[in-house]
């Protein structure tokens, strides 16, 4: 098997006050895979994501990003390689204009001029938004936000996107014209949501985490399907919804 | 009000001004100012020639006068203490009209409206005519310290966002029966206050993270570069040139 994208092996974590949050994860994501995380709120999913590019880091257990070991020297590259998408569009776009903010990864990287420019519109192009470039974050509207803060980290050509609620407060357009950008990215994704219908049409696989501890990884349908599961873990489809 | 970023001072134009690089203006302001402040307050005539050099900064910007006039709001504070100033101040006396006013607070008072609308009238040229973000890569061009650099650019950015939800809280409040009418509406608006401190606080946290995970590393990476030629200095120094002669001239004159 190729080496994962993504490989966390046993993480464990307690925050500073003593409240631990993660007993032992482990989390394999392979190239080309798009994996939904499930959980009530609470099971750790924002303390497991923050872990994946170093702003934590584990009391015991170790992550990789496709083979590289996340360490205190190698906090760069392992930043480009996993873009973590936050789930405020607000918090992500803190530049005076979308140009700028979308240039800033990259230009962490160190690319300037020409270079930096190309990667700027290739990555609003990639969400549809290239004509937004000179436009202050304030002035869009929360979807045409939420897409640009997603075009904000693919400049950084990530390994792996981590999107964190990436369909909440959109509206059902939105919503549905962000899945398609979404399944046409070239990217392995990781998905954090609640949104259990997004889970099932733009995920393969889902994993659950549930009071810090990976409790099911499979087929979305499969795990969605497990109805003492899905009752043990507070996770329950909207009204209606079948697979 | 344009789309572009900063609605609130800034307005779109092609004049000289507007097209001046954003760090040759802002030298040129600041010059431009402590010329005049340099002139002494006696000279009330070179005064008022600074006051229409100021004056005729704003005009050249070809911003319509009711988009300028509440920009020099700005100055009324310093346009009262100016009116109190002949009244309060001691020295000889003269009379203006039914009351005895002190002359050294006339003139007093005098430089202060006339150099301090001069500063107002050629900042708000500035402002109207160049963009909030290239004003942060002004000061980041100047080799302002980061971390002022970054405070400016963040209240670039996020003033509407705290403004927005501000005006959310304030409708929350509306719609349980709030108005604000005696002392005893301070302490709901004192918790409001309290509330929007700790939710900004909470953003900076998180904003903190997503920057960081984007690879920063303290320092705000210079993406476009700044550049101005000879001719461009020259014409954003003009003022401030003329200003520094006008000075030196009432002092040897």
């Amino acid at each position: 098997m190729s080496v994962p994208v993504l490989d966390v092996r046993g993480v464990a974590f307690a925050y500073p006050g003593g409240h631990q949050a993660l007993f032992g994860v482990d989390l394999h994501v392979h190239r080309g895979e798009r994996v939904a995380l499930l959980g009530p709120n609470g099971a750790g999913k924002t303390t497991l994501v923050l872990h994946l590019n170093g702003i934590l880091t584990p009391g015991a257990g170790s992550v990789s990003v496709s083979g590289l070991p996340v360490t205190d020297t190698n906090l760069l590259e392992v930043r480009r390689r996993v873009g973590i998408v936050f789930q405020d569009p607000d918090d992500q776009l803190f530049m005076p204009t979308v140009r700028d903010d979308v240039a800033f990864g990259p230009a962490n990287l160190g690319l300037r001029g020409d270079e930096l420019d190309a990667r700027v519109v290739e990555a609003l192009d990639l969400v549809g938004v290239a004509d937004l470039a000179d436009r202050a974050p304030h002035h869009l509207s929360f979807g045409q936000r939420r897409r640009v803060a997603i075009a904000t980290v693919l400049a950084m050509r990530p390994e792996i996107l981590v999107l964190d609620e990436p369909s909440s407060n959109l509206d059902p357009a939105s919503r549905r014209e962000l899945a398609g950008i979404l399944r046409a990215l070239d990217v392995t994704v990781l998905m954090v949501t609640h949104d259990l219908p997004y889970a099932v049409e733009l995920c393969e696989r889902a994993v659950v985490l549930s009071q810090g501890s990976v409790v099911a990884d499979g087929a979305t349908r499969e795990v969605l399907g497990d109805a003492a599961l899905m009752a043990r873990h507070r996770l329950e489809l909207p009204v209606g919804f079948s697979i | 009000m344009g789309a572009g970023p900063g609605a609130h001072l800034h307005i779109e134009g092609t004049s000289v001004l507007h097209q001046l690089p954003p760090h040759a203006k802002l030298v040129g302001l600041l010059a431009f100012v402590l010329a005049v402040v340099s002139v002494p307050r006696a000279a009330t005539g070179a005064l008022l020639v600074l006051l229409v050099v100021a004056a005729g900064l704003l005009v050249s910007t070809r911003v319509p006068l009711r988009l300028v006039l509440p920009r020099l709001a700005v100055e009324v504070p310093f346009a009262l203490f100016a009116l109190v100033l002949p009244f309060v101040a001691v020295g000889p006396r003269v009379a203006v009209g039914p009351f005895m006013l002190s002359e050294p607070g006339l003139e007093a008072a005098a430089a202060l409206l006339l150099k301090g609308t001069a500063g107002v009238l050629s900042a708000v040229a500035f402002a109207v005519t160049t963009r909030p973000r290239d004003l942060v890569r002004a000061l980041q061009h100047l080799k302002v310290p980061d971390s002022l650099v970054s405070i400016a650019s963040f209240m670039v950015r996020y003033v509407d966002v705290v403004g927005d939800q501000m005006r959310r809280m304030r409708v929350a409040r509306i719609s349980r029966g709030f108005t604000a009418r005696s002392v005893r509406a301070w302490p709901p608006l004192a918790a409001s206050t309290g509330a929007l401190f700790i939710r900004s606080y909470e953003r900076g946290e998180r904003v903190h993270l997503a920057m960081v995970s984007r690879g920063w590393s303290g320092r705000m990476p210079v993406t476009a570069p700044l550049t101005a030629s000879a001719g461009q200095w020259a014409l954003a120094l003009a003022p401030a040139v003329i200003a520094g002669l006008v000075s030196v001239g009432v002092r040897l004159g």
